[in-house]
């Protein structure tokens, strides 16, 4: 896929559109039916994300559920991303890039001294900006869980190596989500610069709500 | 006349009694120190569990710093479904995403660390005579229970990983936001080139088992259902054996500490939490 390509238009009425800043959180309430588009605009800035059910925020997004039940650790258009009781919460109705991740997880300061040492400790991180939108809602810190990487590129090897390299996205590109349930979306726009996950250098993404909740 | 046993206290508290002598092959030993099978290396008075946990069972225990879980495939088709949370302050638990990328492998054995959320250790695996186990697939649930079998629920014949999860988390005070990403023991999963998942379900050779040590003082929580890909359309799963003994804390030149920088690192972090 290239950046030329088009997007397809969106059904339904412009709800919301806003440029997420670089390094910066996000949450919003998305409702059934309505379509989440989440749009690369400077080319492999990974958007990490999470969701909670609406009206009973204890069920989310589960990577392990999803990738049991579709037999593959890619997210691709078609994915259906499925919750911690196995209920469809939202599914991956286009996209112009080949897969996106969901077994990498979120930087963290934390797991950042592990990976590139005890300098980095300072460095603002996913896991900060979910905290940081969470409180909107009520979650915390054990509401964290393995998300998905939007524009991230984390293959397995055969002997099992597996790492964050050099993405596979470019400028304008995009995935577009179709909530299957009333959901709470939550986006680091993640501020990673000590690996290829960003280009190293993070940059800002536009997200577009459309749609008429069924 | 068919005269009842149990018509009054008295009857029906010689009928309990009576029963307290029973044998079978899920349950725990009780005082560990009796323990029928000694794990290598461990002495009666070091054991600190054992437990045979049941087809479709569930079983958990807080460990402290040192100790070692050795758990045994009995008859070669368990499934060990495991959470791991730091006992003191259980918002810390087993981060199964940070585990397989700090560690740049995403397929578990003998060296491999279970790293928490906070960048620390909270077990190592310190001997592993499977080498088939799961980081991507999680719990069964209700859900998925009730397609392949029917039904999926606590109280019928075919519960599932995350239901038992729930149970034994909520006897910690632990609940529904707590059950994290797990990882699978003894069900292998492997990832083809194109990103499907392929699973090693066995059954296995009976007696396989990995020694896992405590890095942190933690609690451990162990589901044994059926990998939720297990194809076979009959509830597949065999007992699990658990046992823990006393250990020592893992010396600052231990080989698996000093084996990356990473796994230097987790356990500087370990060693941080503790200094008090």
């Amino acid at each position: 896929m290239t950046s030329n390509d088009a997007m397809p238009p969106l059904a339904g009425p412009v709800l919301h559109d806003e440029i997420i800043a670089a390094r910066a959180p996000w949450d919003r309430i998305v409702r059934r039916g309505q379509t989440l588009r989440i749009i690369d605009l400077e080319g492999n800035q990974a958007v990490d994300f999470l969701m909670y059910r609406l009206d009973d925020d204890a069920e989310r997004y589960s990577a392990q559920d999803t990738v049991a039940a579709q037999g593959n650790i890619f997210l691709r258009a078609g994915s259906v991303l499925l919750s911690s009781e196995g209920n469809p919460m939202a599914r991956v109705t286009a996209t112009a890039v080949a897969h996106h991740d969901t077994i990498g997880g979120a930087c963290s300061c934390e797991s950042n001294t592990l990976r590139y040492g005890f300098h980095t400790k300072a460095q603002h991180a996913c896991v900060e900006n979910f905290l940081h939108a969470n409180s909107h809602h009520g979650l915390g810190k054990r509401d964290l869980v393995s998300n998905i990487n939007w524009f991230m590129n984390v293959p397995v090897e055969p002997d099992g190596a597996l790492g964050i390299v050099d993405g596979i996205s470019a400028p304008g590109l995009y995935v577009d989500l179709r909530a299957e349930m009333d959901i709470v979306a939550v986006i680091s726009n993640c501020p990673q610069i000590n690996n290829p996950c960003n280009g190293f250098n993070p940059t800002p993404v536009r997200v577009v709500i459309a749609g008429a909740a069924d | 006349m068919n005269q009842s046993h149990t018509a009054d206290p008295k009857g029906a508290q010689a009928h309990a009694r009576a029963m307290g002598g029973i044998r079978v092959e899920a349950m725990p030993t009780i005082p560990a120190s009796a323990a029928g099978a000694l794990p290598p290396g461990a002495t009666p008075g070091a054991m600190l569990w054992e437990e045979t946990i049941a087809a479709g069972g569930y079983a958990a225990k807080e460990l402290a710093r040192g100790a070692r879980l050795r758990l045994v495939d009995l008859h070669g088709d368990a499934c060990a479904s495991m959470l791991v949370f730091n006992a003191e302050r259980p918002v810390e638990r087993l981060n199964v995403a940070d585990t397989v990328k700090v560690q740049w492998n995403a397929y578990l054995g003998a060296g491999s660390m279970l790293l928490s959320d906070m960048g620390r250790a909270l077990m190592s695996l310190v001997e592993d005579g499977a080498g088939t186990h799961d980081t991507f697939c999680g719990a069964s649930s209700a859900r998925s229970n009730a397609a392949r079998y029917g039904s999926g629920d606590n109280w019928g014949p075919h519960p599932n990983a995350r239901d038992r999860f729930l149970l034994a988390t909520a006897k910690f005070g632990l609940g529904r936001r707590d059950i994290h990403p797990c990882v699978n023991w003894f069900k292998g999963v492997r990832i083809a080139p194109d990103g499907a998942v392929v699973l090693d379900h066995g059954p296995f050779a009976p007696g396989r088992a990995l020694t896992l040590r405590a890095e942190m003082d933690i609690i451990v929580v162990l589901a044994n259902c059926p990998h939720p890909l297990d194809p076979r359309p009959a509830y597949c799963v065999a007992p699990l054996r658990a046992s823990a003994w006393r250990g020592a804390p893992t010396a600052p030149d231990d080989a698996l500490r000093n084996a990356s920088p990473e796994a230097q690192r987790a356990f500087l972090n370990v060693d941080e939490y503790y200094r008090r």
